[in-house]
């Protein structure tokens, strides 16, 4: 009897979601002109659809703009010319907990923070090459760049 | 006095104007659409600025040197026009309510349904969580039972009405999340419910 326990649970195992699931942070909702999703060395067009995970680089091309829904109703959306690094994104969607950090490299960006924001006021960060903002639920836009070249 | 204060002046406007920007960075804190804000800190280098007012803007020309200010409207939306224009529309979510331990809509739930359904069919790539719950009258699992058939309820009328089963997610949390909190086994209409969060 024990053993036919045992076989079931292991079966049970194998039908239980993949774990790849998990990582999914976001869809791209809006897409205009050029823009890519580098995953793991690897340039995908992101289309209107595409899952956006923990870890991508979103890259806009001289006329692309991106628009991203996140897990959390976080909005993400970045101008032409523009590098923007999911970090970190982490969401229970039953305690709102978890954590969002995102780096704009270059480029523009405009935000809507979500649940986790609301949740936690440290939850949500934006990095860029000269600064940190730190988000209390709010709605803010962030141009960065080299004014050198 | 009045040349040294001049002079003071000018060698600093000299030292400003020498300080060429080596960045172009500009923050700006937006209304949200009720107008009203939440806090945005800005911290680079050691200096922080913190903006909490309607287009309150911060710039940095670099690390270090955050100069606070204020940006119209106009120049908001004319410096991130694009990125505002790819702007995500905004979850949303409505509730259908049920009838006492059915998976029945009421009447004037079932006409909103049709509501739901043009919201989904106008958003590109729509996601759809439906969440059943109960009032308090009945046993725990028997209200878990009923939380999901009524979630199911709504996703098969979804299905019907043409959208894709990959985007929606079904889930019951029965009594667990009265809208109105009661006693246990009180009827309570309002928290006969489903609840339809779209984006």
């Amino acid at each position: 009897m024990r053993r036919v326990v045992l076989s079931l649970v292991v079966v049970g195992a194998a039908l239980a979601p993949a774990p790849a699931l998990a990582q999914e942070a976001g869809h791209v909702k809006v897409a205009k002109g050029a823009v890519q999703i580098e995953r793991a060395g690897q340039k995908v067009p992101a289309t209107v659809g595409a899952a956006v995970q923990a870890g991508d680089v979103v890259t806009t091309g001289a006329d692309g703009s991106v628009g991203i829904t996140f897990l959390d109703n976080s909005l993400l959306s970045a101008g032409p010319n523009s590098v923007l690094t999911i970090d970190r994104f982490a969401f229970d969607s039953t305690t709102h907990q978890g954590s969002f950090e995102s780096s704009l490299k270059q480029g523009t960006l405009a935000v809507v923070s979500g649940k986790l924001a609301k949740q936690s006021p440290d939850a949500m960060k934006v990095k860029t090459p000269a600064a940190v903002l730190g988000v209390r639920g709010t709605e803010f836009l962030v141009r960065t760049g080299d004014a050198t070249r | 006095m009045a040349s040294r204060a001049a002079l003071a002046a000018l060698t600093l406007l000299l030292l400003v104007g020498c300080a060429k920007p080596l960045r172009d960075d500009l923050y700006v804190l937006m209304p949200d659409q009720e107008g009203k804000t939440g806090v945005l800190a800005v911290e680079s280098g050691g200096q922080q600025a913190v903006l909490d007012r309607p287009y309150a803007s911060a710039r940095v020309a670099e690390p270090g040197r955050v100069q606070p200010g204020t940006v119209s409207e106009q120049e908001a939306r004319q410096a991130f026009g694009a990125a505002l224009g790819a702007q995500p529309a905004r979850p949303t979510s409505f509730i259908l309510y049920f009838l006492e331990a059915r998976d029945e809509l009421t009447p004037d739930s079932h006409q909103l349904l049709g509501r739901v359904v043009d919201e989904i069919a106008r958003r590109p790539a729509p996601e759809i969580v439906v969440i059943g719950h109960t009032d308090r009258v009945g046993a725990v699992p028997y209200n878990d039972a009923l939380s999901l058939r009524r979630a199911e309820r709504v996703h098969d009328e979804l299905l019907k009405v043409g959208i894709a089963a990959d985007r929606i997610r079904v889930a019951g949390r029965g009594e667990r999340e009265p809208l109105v909190p009661t006693a246990d086994e009180v009827p309570e209409p309002r928290n006969r419910r489903v609840e339809i969060n779209v984006r």
